[in-house]
């Protein structure tokens, strides 16, 4: 007798998706003046799913100059309290109308209906509603007793959550009182624009909030525009380092949450069925392509050949196909370009002689997919060691002591995240004070929480999303010394 | 009867503890603000820089791995120890910056008391800036300050003691290490701020101090890539320094930046908070479940 | 009789009923995976807390995650019929009457009087007194008949009285016995007083020719902590249990998910380690067909399909059977059903 589950395809019903988007500028959507658009695809079946507005220079003029107004006119003259009812507003109505946006993210980005569900959406509901009671409070936050908003925040994210990285964005910017001009990726710009129809909803000031379409020329125009006070971009080091460089000089605030290539760290003495949990969260939740990702398994070296047999024991159960059925715990890879970076990445694994395993799936014919892989006898000087493939792709590396394992999971430029799985107190008390990462999960992994700061050391960027601190970037720096 | 033929000064470098000269031979002249002959400074140049950066990082482990009370200690006692050099430092700054013996003395007695301020602040910042946050799930999560690694620190030009203490003590408060680069006309106090912690209770590499061009010493420091952190704070008032392009050098490493400001301030004021001093920390946040 | 192992297996016992030689191959298999000549409180002890700790959190999230799998259609009416064919439909009443035992005995016969097509439960279980009145009511249905022994539920009394319950039981006709671990003694870390007391039931299952199947109940709801169940997991399976079973239904908290998940993980590496595989039976508050399926879920995907059947997966459970006869009964009939169309037992 075997159990297969039958198709549990979520509704796609249940959101409605324009042929085309226009960019939401002053509370309206409005067209771009040199009317150029591009399409956004399902990427899990290559379809097309909207035309959306790429805006230009004049356009994110307009985006700023009405994030200004907002700024000069109503949101910086209004009371905290006022602020956080708005924020309240958002996140009731994004949790009244979950549905529609995890349906909408996964159609747009390819990631399991599931996750989206379970995680974006309601992580992202979270993020505002716990921001909205900053709104009121900030002078009690510990940054000074008459702390400012810098004015208008420019935010560029990442298409990997573009939802719950919206909220990580928006929700801080509003609470601190500053307006913003957002600019989502262009493979994934649908669920900010529903976004942009629930602020209308919400009835939040036209301006506060401005959401501008396109690719990295348009990110660009943004974060160089002379009217911008503050930026936010969450992506790859490189992109964040051109930003910091191109910012270089300005009197504009900056902050980067950039890549990663987190060790997970496993010890012999690790509760061993949950650190396989841990270690198939850490690098396969989201298709991998999540920039704390457990890319690197540092695993000691007398359990390495038993813990790799059971993680492949596991892989083996992973349902990997349609982002929409219920059931799915890996979907499709976001576009063609990532998986052709995870493709390469992978050959230079095997070509420069790491093992490579696969989890055997079948996989859709159209779309962009990628099988769960890991690879074994891989070593630090290798680029699967080194860089971030950003994909389901696991290099396992392994170690011999707690001193060991702290060094290879230090050698990177990255400092984003770190796993460790131990029986031990004191070992993780001791590897959490060595570790440089700015996040460290011990015997658990990819936790997020709105009051949780989140940010990286070193290449990782620089700034911290959640929490308390979350609202540092945000708000103006007070005396010079 | 004859004045006595005073014994001229040629100052080294400070360097992981030790005094070496620059390894270009190269020195300068320092001069009172109304330019008589005050001693030779060692002009450091890029290798010098580099050492500096080496030791710096050696010694941040270590600097990082003490305990806060210990750092609390050991900076205090720097106190101590600049409390004896006063009037020293009082003819060094009056000198150097041409300002009356009064004005120095205040600010002498500003630039101890900083670093006596500072020195309380090493086991309090983690208490001020960490957080145990109230996540929506059974896990202990906690946020704890911890220090970037190694700092460069452009002191400021004008304010050669107060302004360099104002500038360094924040950094070293959490366990970062310093790689100094003076005031580039006015060294005088920061070498002898040397020669205090060459005696002090400080591990050598902690603080390393180059004297020189600010222009030739900034961008292999900024651009360098085993540095995390630029304070540009003296930028203001050097010679052919631009701050943006120090910044654009430093965006390669993504290294922390604290910009000047349009002008040197009035390091006469208390700080409001330790601002400087998490300039340079990085916020860790640890996760752990909570079950039976 | 005295309640040691060494005398349970001493050669005087050695007999034309086999028990000695398969309890010898027990104890053997137990020594080469413990690594020790002696089976006693310290070295069952270092083996047991070397077991990998479990961390809950973990554990619990787990069991979250695969509860969230949702079975429609083919996939479900698969479930359904499964479940049913592994119910040990259950009653275990102070009150419990040979009328009472006869009518679930009925029930499990013909569980759908509307349905030919249902499956029937896996086995009928009570109280040993009462075997001899379900062995009547089910002979020639294929359904076993399974009995509570050991002073069910506390356990609490002598081994001998333990297993002169155990041995009435199987000389009524049971066909598996569930008998319950001495958690008092678990718990005081006497490791080797649980493990004879499971190795001589088992030799009472099987003495006389006999084969009955035996359960081993953890009463997971006194172990307290995960990694308890674990250890117990382990102790009973090296005793030669033939399932580990979660509970009595008489403690709260009875079965749940992630209990059950930890338990499927332990038959899994003891077979991987051993060869030999154990089956798993969750018992108690497992009563509506949703929950059952999530079971039926944690099985598959920590299993695969070798435990997927009644030989190796059972329910403990009573008004489970009910709700997933509606259920069955909705997907045939495309509307809801009401507990007035299903039969009471």
């Amino acid at each position: 007798m075997s159990f297969e589950y039958a198709p549990a395809p979520e509704s796609r019903a249940v959101v409605d998706i324009a042929s085309s988007y226009g960019l939401f500028i002053d509370g309206t959507f409005v067209e771009p003046e040199g009317g150029k658009t591009f399409k956004t695809v399902n990427p899990a079946t290559e379809e097309v799913l909207a035309d959306v507005a790429e805006a230009g220079e004049p356009d994110v003029d307009r985006a700023v100059a009405a994030a200004r107004r907002a700024y000069d006119k109503v949101w910086s003259r209004m009371p905290g309290s006022e602020r956080a009812k708005y924020l309240y507003r958002i996140a009731r109505l994004l949790a009244e109308r979950s549905r529609e946006f995890a349906v909408l993210e996964t159609l747009d980005n390819g990631k399991p209906i599931r996750e989206s569900r379970d995680v974006d959406v309601p992580t992202a509901a979270a993020h505002f509603f716990y921001y909205a009671g900053w709104a009121d409070k900030l002078e009690h936050a510990g940054f000074g007793p008459n702390p400012r908003p810098h004015g208008v925040a420019a935010q560029v994210i990442p298409w990997n959550f573009p939802l719950l990285m919206l909220a990580w964005k928006i929700a801080p910017a509003l609470a601190a009182g500053n307006t913003v001009v957002l600019k989502p990726a262009e493979t994934t710009p649908l669920s900010a624009l529903l976004f942009a129809d629930l602020l209308r909803q919400a009835e939040l000031p036209p301006g506060v909030v401005n959401i501008v379409t396109g690719a990295r020329e348009t990110g660009s125009l943004l974060v160089n525009h002379p009217g911008v006070d503050k930026i936010a971009f969450t992506g790859s080091t490189p992109v964040g380092k051109r930003i910091a460089a191109e910012v270089a000089g300005s009197r504009k605030s900056l902050t980067l949450e950039l890549g990663g290539k987190a060790a997970n760290i496993v010890f012999d003495d690790a509760p061993i069925d949950q650190a396989v949990e841990g270690i198939v969260n850490g690098i396969y939740f989201n298709q991998g392509q999540v920039c704390c990702a457990g890319s690197r398994l540092l695993v000691q070296e007398s359990i390495a050949d038993e813990l790799v047999d059971r993680l492949k024991r596991r892989l083996s159960t992973l349902r990997v196909g349609d982002p929409m059925d219920k059931n799915t715990d890996v979907g499709a890879i976001n576009s063609a370009q990532q998986l052709e970076r995870i493709t390469t990445l992978s050959q230079a694994g095997e070509d420069e002689g790491a093992t490579r395993w696969t989890a055997a799936c079948e996989l859709p014919e159209k779309g962009y997919w990628f099988a769960p892989t890991v690879f074994t006898d891989v070593h630090p000087a290798h680029r699967i060691a080194r860089e971030e493939i950003f994909g389901p792709v696991l290099s396992v590396l392994t170690f011999r002591t707690p001193a060991e394992a702290v060094q290879k999971a230090n050698n990177t430029p990255y400092g984003l995240s770190a796993g460790i799985w131990t029986e031990k107190g004191s070992r993780i008390l001791w590897m959490a004070d060595q570790l440089r990462a700015g996040v460290v999960w011990a015997n658990t992994f990819n936790r997020f929480d709105p009051t949780s700061p989140f940010g990286g050391y070193k290449e990782s960027g620089y700034g911290r999303e959640g929490g308390r601190h979350g609202l540092a970037a945000y708000l103006a720096e007070g005396s010079a010394l | 009867m004859s004045a006595r033929l005073d014994v001229r000064k040629t100052y080294k470098l400070f360097i992981g503890g030790k005094f070496p000269r620059s390894e270009s031979g190269r020195t300068y002249k320092v001069t009172s603000d109304d330019g008589a002959f005050l001693a030779n400074a060692a002009l450091a140049s890029r290798k010098d820089a580099r050492e500096a950066v080496v030791a710096a990082r050696k010694a941040q482990p270590g600097w990082a791995g003490a305990t806060a009370y210990n750092r609390g200690q050991v900076l205090y006692r720097v106190a101590e120890l600049l409390e004896g050099r006063r009037s020293q430092f009082v003819e060094e700054v009056a000198a150097g910056e041409g300002i009356k013996t009064k004005a120095a003395e205040a600010a002498v007695d500003a630039a101890i008391d900083r670093w006596v301020w500072y020195a309380g602040w090493t086991d309090k910042v983690a208490q001020v800036a960490g957080a145990a946050n109230p996540v929506a799930g059974p896990y202990f999560n906690l946020s704890v300050p911890e220090p970037t690694g190694v700092v460069v620190v452009l002191a400021p030009q004008s304010s050669s003691l107060l302004g360099l203490v104002s500038v360094l003590a924040p950094v070293l408060v959490t366990g970062n290490t310093a790689v100094v680069v003076s005031s580039e006309k006015r060294p005088l106090p920061a070498i002898t701020l040397s020669e205090v912690l060459a005696t002090s209770d400080v591990p050598g590499g902690v603080v390393n101090i180059l004297t020189g061009r600010t222009a030739e010493l900034a961008p292999p420091l900024a651009s360098h890539m085993d540095v995390n952190a630029i304070d540009l704070t003296g930028t203001v008032g050097a010679e052919g320094v631009a701050w943006g392009e120090l910044e654009a050098e430093a965006a390669g490493s993504v290294k922390r930046v604290v910009r000047p400001r349009d002008s040197e301030p009035d390091w006469s004021q208390i700080p409001d908070g330790p601002r400087r001093i998490l300039a340079f920390t990085e916020t860790k946040t640890v996760w752990h479940p909570k079950g039976m | 009789m005295t309640a040691s192992v060494s005398s349970a297996t001493s050669d005087a016992r050695t007999g034309a009923d086999g028990s000695s030689s398969d309890t010898e191959k027990v104890l053997a298999r137990a020594r080469d995976v413990v690594g020790a000549t002696e089976l006693d409180d310290t070295n069952l002890a270092r083996y047991l807390h070397g077991l990998p700790g479990v961390d809950k959190v973990g554990a619990d999230g787990r069991a979250a995650m695969l509860g969230t799998r949702s079975i429609k259609t083919t996939a479900k009416q698969w479930a359904l019929d499964t479940i049913v064919s592994m119910i040990d439909l259950t009653t275990l009443e102070g009150a419990d009457t040979p009328g009472k035992v006869r009518t679930l005995a009925a029930k499990a016969r013909t569980p759908d009087p509307s349905d030919p097509s249902c499956p029937r439960p896996a086995a009928v279980c009570v109280y040993g007194d009462l075997v001899h009145v379900a062995k009547d009511a089910l002979a020639g249905t294929g359904v076993k008949i399974a009995a509570v022994a050991t002073a069910f539920p506390s356990g609490r009394a002598s081994l001998d009285v333990r297993l002169a319950d155990t041995r009435e039981a199987v000389a009524q006709g049971a066909d598996e016995i569930d008998m319950v671990i001495d958690r008092g003694a678990f718990l005081a870390g006497q490791y080797s007083k649980v493990f004879e007391d499971i190795v001589a039931v088992r030799e009472a299952c099987r003495a006389d020719g006999a084969q009955a199947h035996l359960k081993v109940i953890l009463e997971t709801g006194e172990l307290a902590t995960y990694d308890n169940v674990r250890r117990a997991s382990w102790l009973a399976m090296l005793a030669g249990a033939d399932f580990i079973k979660t509970s009595t239904g008489k403690v709260q908290p009875a079965a749940t998910l992630p209990v059950t998940i930890l338990m499927l993980e332990a038959v899994r590496d003891f077979r991987e380690l051993t060869g030999t595989q154990v089956g798993v039976k969750p018992a108690g508050g497992i009563s509506s067909s949703k929950d059952a399926i999530k079971y039926l879920v944690a099985v598959n995907e920590t299993l695969g399909e070798d435990w997927l059947n009644p030989d190796w997966f059972r329910f403990g459970a009573s008004s489970l059977l009910n709700d997933v006869l509606m259920q069955r009964s909705k997907m045939r009939t495309g509307h809801y059903w009401g507990p007035d169309y299903v039969t009471v037992s």
